[in-house]
C-alpha cells in the first residue's frame, strides 16, 4: 500500500464484514515523538482467541473466495518495517482492536496520504456503520464523527453525492487547519499553491 | 472552518425528500469492490469519482455500495452494476477515467462500456484486453 490511509481503509473493512455498528479511527501524529499511532477499534462480532493468534498469517483467512488474507500481515510488516509496532486484542461479541506504530521519520514509513478520500471512501463503504475518526497532529486535533452528521441532517444514511462532498470538503479543510505548522510566530500553510510559490522563489 | 455545520444544515433545507428518493429500486446498483485487493489496486480514487461523477450528472437513482473479494483479485478494481432486474455487469481493471465513461454511458445512458467488462468462457475468466 502506498499511504498508511489505503491500510486503514482495508481494516476498516474488517469491521464492517464484522457487523460493527460504530468504527473509531484515531491518528495521532507527533514529530515531538517521531511517532504516527493509528488506532482502529470496533463493536463488532469479535475473533476467537485461537484464530487471534494466527491473524497476521497470511495464510489464514475467513474467506471462501480465496485462501490468502493479507490485510492485517501487511499492516504489521508496514508498522515492523519502520521500528514501530502492530498490536490487535479482540473480545468475541465486544469488539477488535488494531493499534500499529510507525516511526515517523523511517526512511521506509509510507505518508498517512489522502485522508479526505479516505474518509468519504469509508462513509459511502460503510452503510449504516458509524464512523468516529480523530486526527492529532502535533498536539492539534480535528474530530469527524457521522453519528453528528446524521443528526443535524435526520438521514439514516449520508450516501449521498450532496452529503458527501461536504464530508470530503469538511475533512480536508479541517485536516488542513490543523496542520498549519507556527515557526517563529508565522504561520506557515502547507497548502498546494504555497508550496508551488515556495518552489518557484527557489 | 469554511465547510461549516450551518452549510451542512443547508443541504438539509434543500431537499430532504429528495434525499430519501435513493433507493436505487428502479435504477442501477454500483458495487466496487472493496477488499485488500481492490484497495491495493486502486478502488479508492474509483469509489471518489463515481461520486464526482453520479453527482455531477445528477443521477439520483443510483446507489453506491461496497464488497469484498470476488477472487478474481488479478482484475482489480472491479465495479458491479446491477440493474433494476438485477443482472450484473462486471468492470474490471477500473480506472477513475473508465468510470467516468461507465458512468455517462452505462448509468446516464444504460449503454454497457463492452470493452471494460469481463468475460467468463468456460469457466474461466477472460480479461478485457486478451478479449479485445
Amino acid at each position: 500500500m502506498k499511504e498508511l490511509s489505503l491500510h486503514m481503509l482495508d481494516i476498516t473493512q474488517n469491521s464492517i464484514r464484522a457487523k460493527a455498528k460504530l468504527v473509531k479511527l484515531v491518528i495521532i501524529e507527533s514529530a515531538e515523538n517521531n511517532e504516527i499511532t493509528t488506532i482502529i477499534e470496533d463493536d463488532g462480532c469479535g475473533i476467537p482467541a485461537d484464530r487471534l493468534q494466527k491473524i497476521t498469517d497470511p495464510f489464514v483467512t475467513t474467506r471462501t473466495t480465496r485462501k490468502v488474507g493479507l490485510g492485517l500481515s501487511l499492516f504489521k510488516a508496514a508498522a515492523e518495517a519502520c521500528g514501530g509496532y502492530f498490536e490487535i486484542s479482540s473480545t468475541v461479541g465486544v469488539g477488535t482492536k488494531v493499534v500499529a506504530n510507525f516511526r515517523r521519520d523511517h526512511i521506509d514509513c509510507a505518508p498517512v496520504g489522502n485522508m479526505a478520500d479516505t474518509i468519504l471512501t469509508m462513509v459511502m463503504s460503510f452503510g449504516e456503520t458509524d464512523l468516529y475518526y480523530q486526527h492529532d497532529y502535533n498536539n492539534q486535533q480535528f474530530v469527524f464523527n457521522t453519528r453528528e452528521i446524521k443528526e443535524t441532517l435526520e438521514v439514516e444514511s449520508l450516501n449521498e453525492p450532496e452529503i458527501l462532498n461536504w464530508i470530503r470538503e469538511h475533512v480536508k479543510e479541517g485536516l488542513e487547519e490543523i496542520m498549519e505548522e507556527k515557526i517563529y510566530g508565522k504561520v506557515l500553510s502547507r497548502t498546494k499553491s504555497d508550496s508551488r510559490k515556495e518552489i518557484e522563489r527557489t | 472552518m469554511a465547510k461549516s455545520l450551518a452549510e451542512l444544515k443547508a443541504i438539509r433545507e434543500k431537499k430532504l425528500s429528495e434525499l430519501n428518493l435513493r433507493q436505487g429500486k428502479n435504477g442501477y446498483r454500483v458495487v466496487v469492490g472493496m477488499a485488500t485487493c481492490g484497495i491495493a489496486a486502486g478502488a479508492r480514487p474509483v469509489m471518489v469519482k463515481l461520486m464526482e461523477e453520479v453527482d455531477a450528472k445528477g443521477l439520483v437513482d443510483v446507489s453506491v455500495a461496497q464488497t469484498g473479494c470476488i477472487g478474481s483479485c488479478r482484475l482489480e478494481p472491479i465495479v458491479e452494476v446491477y440493474d433494476a432486474n438485477n443482472e450484473k455487469v462486471t468492470y474490471v481493471h477500473m480506472t477513475a477515467e473508465k468510470i467516468a465513461r461507465v458512468v455517462d454511458e452505462h448509468l446516464a445512458q444504460g449503454k454497457i462500456v463492452d470493452e471494460y467488462t469481463m468475460t467468463v468462457i468456460d469457466g474461466k475468466v477472460i480479461d478485457p484486453s486478451v478479449k479485445g
